[in-house]
């Protein structure tokens, strides 16, 4: 309508945005490799990486190579997702917030209160996919550690697993969900209006001259 | 180690039933080892390397007359020697032959994630079809004999076949062909029990009163057992486990949690659509951007 289109707001640098989607990538060609293996079900994803030994093979090395990406994408974004008094209030109306009434919360910074605590989750499962596929990771290591370990391991893979791929079905949906945001991650740039309803704390520090990553 | 198998009671991380229609009509098959018999030869080992064709590297003297010094993908079985020193002062020397003990309930199977690589005969053996399997190692870390061995060279996992190649054509395993003393007997497993049973009278009458048989219930019986001269005290015969059975943990890896956490991440996602269909996106709309432009052009 207006010839005054206003300025988009940058909110990931494109070194962030690369670092994000190889961790992306990396993560459905994992959850992928491991279901192969997690149930008979799903054996036949195997076929997506060369059959079976093929799976086993490069699941580890793309686990290793995830963890070190996502290492650096952690810590790019670890200080904002500091929990703060606001956000516990903001959780307690989670109502509001799956019913699409934001005005009816406290305001938010550069991540809300479930972004933050999915990020606590993510951090958690990748370590301890990470300590205990070091466990079972057979060709290498495993012999190095107890049975009794390497049982212990595998159980926390495989819960570790499923928990994380929840987390990230959840992590998509929000995405998809909440219009304008996936735009943050391709392009780098959100909608003034975007940061503003989502995000007030947040814009409001971008017109001061924060806010950046 | 495949032949045309119309007899599979079990295959690994299979969903559907294998072809079963050849039962063992004529019973189980166990191989029975009598522990008090055995001179520790070892023709067994030479037999098994014989027929199987196997040669394990040549290594060197580890302080023990067990030589190799374990299980590998080249030696599928393995006398372990243990001394025991009894309550009367006397030295035992106590061998047992190592190797897979077949369990009615095998671990490896259980733990097994690749379609075909373990299966489990009518007759009762356990065999590894090598090349289904993807060297995960998973049967090492589910079998609580601590039994399979991956290769270095080819990553896939092997141990005893019971002579399953031989069996399936009414010989006996290459083992219980050698042994000079009949320490190593096979039948139905029946028949091994019966034969046990005579054994362990006549040990008991020599003074052995806890002679017993190792047929450990925890793993539902296995298709190899021994005659121990101290059935009660397994853990002198090299840490032979007293009750053996696949640990809760392996359970807790295979049992219904798996089949439950797939349906987990399938509900997940459903919750999702029904939001977006029932509830739907959260959008900005003119009013937002509007709203912030006015802040926008305040702050500047
Ligand atoms: C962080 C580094 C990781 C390492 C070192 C690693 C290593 C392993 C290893 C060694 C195995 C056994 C199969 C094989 O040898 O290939 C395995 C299985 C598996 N992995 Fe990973 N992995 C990692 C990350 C992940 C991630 C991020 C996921 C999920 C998204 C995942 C999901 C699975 C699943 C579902 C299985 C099958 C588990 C089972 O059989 O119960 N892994 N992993
Ligand atoms: S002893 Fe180990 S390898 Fe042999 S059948 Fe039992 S679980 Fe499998």
């Amino acid at each position: 309508m207006s010839a005054r289109k206003p300025p988009e707001i940058v909110r990931y640098r494109t070194s962030t945005r690369i670092n994000h989607w190889i961790v992306a990538i990396s993560f459905v060609l994992l959850a992928l490799s491991g279901l192969a293996l997690f149930h008979p079900s799903l054996f036949w994803l195997g076929n997506l990486f060369g059959g079976g030994t093929w799976t086993r093979i490069l699941h580890p090395f793309i686990g290793v190579f995830m963890a070190v990406a996502f290492a650096l994408l952690a810590f790019a974004v670890g200080g904002a997702n500091r929990m703060e008094r606001r956000d516990w209030q903001w959780l307690r109306g989670w109502r509001d917030v799956v019913g699409n009434h934001e005005q009816d919360l406290p305001e938010v910074g550069r991540y809300n209160a479930g972004q933050k605590l999915l990020y606590f989750l993510i951090v958690l499962c990748l370590l301890a996919l990470l300590l205990s596929g070091i466990v079972i990771w057979r060709a290498y290591f495993s012999l190095l550690f107890p049975i009794g370990l390497v049982r212990l391991a595998a159980v926390v893979h495989a819960v570790a697993a499923t928990v994380l791929i929840c987390a990230i079905v959840v992590h998509v949906y929000a995405a998809i969900w909440v219009k304008g945001s996936v735009r943050a991650m391709t392009r780098g740039t959100v909608s003034p209006g975007w940061a503003w309803k989502h995000h007030h704390a947040w814009f409001r520090d971008v017109l001061r001259g924060g806010g950046r990553e | 180690m495949a032949l045309q198998s119309l007899d599979i009671v079990r295959r690994s991380a299979t969903t559907t039933p294998s072809p079963q229609a050849r039962e063992a009509h004529a019973g189980e098959v166990a191989k029975l080892i009598d522990v008090t018999k055995c001179i520790g030869c070892k023709a067994c080992q030479v037999a098994c390397m014989e027929w199987n064709d196997l040669r394990d590297e040549i290594g060197s003297c580890t302080g023990h007359y067990d030589n190799p010094a374990d299980l590998s993908e080249h030696s599928w079985t393995l006398m372990r020697f243990s001394e025991h020193e009894t309550a009367a002062g006397d030295l035992e020397w106590l061998i047992r032959k190592d190797g897979c003990m077949h369990c009615a309930d095998p671990g490896c199977l259980k733990a097994c994630p690749a379609p075909g690589a373990i299966v489990q005969y009518a007759n009762g053996i356990v065999d590894f079809h090598e090349e289904n399997c993807i060297g995960c190692g998973y049967c090492v870390t589910g079998c609580p004999f601590n039994v399979p061995r991956i290769s270095k060279r080819d990553h896939k996992a092997y141990k005893c076949t019971l002579c399953s190649d031989r069996v399936a054509v009414g010989l006996e395993p290459a083992c219980v062909k050698t042994c000079p003393t009949g320490a190593i007997v096979f039948g139905t497993k029946d028949d091994m029990k019966q034969h046990a049973a005579e054994r362990i009278e006549d040990l008991k009458s020599r003074g052995f009163e806890h002679a017993g048989l190792y047929d450990p219930a925890g793993v539902g019986g296995t298709h190899v057992m021994y005659v121990l001269h101290h059935a009660d005290q397994p853990q002198l015969y090299a840490n032979l486990p007293a009750e053996p059975k696949i640990s809760a943990m392996v359970g807790l890896w295979k049992g219904m949690s798996k089949p439950l956490a797939l349906l987990a991440i399938a509900a997940t996602a459903f919750a999702g659509f029904l939001h977006y269909i029932g509830i739907g996106p959260n959008e900005v709309d003119e009013d937002d951007e509007a709203a912030a432009r006015r802040e926008m052009e305040e702050t500047r």
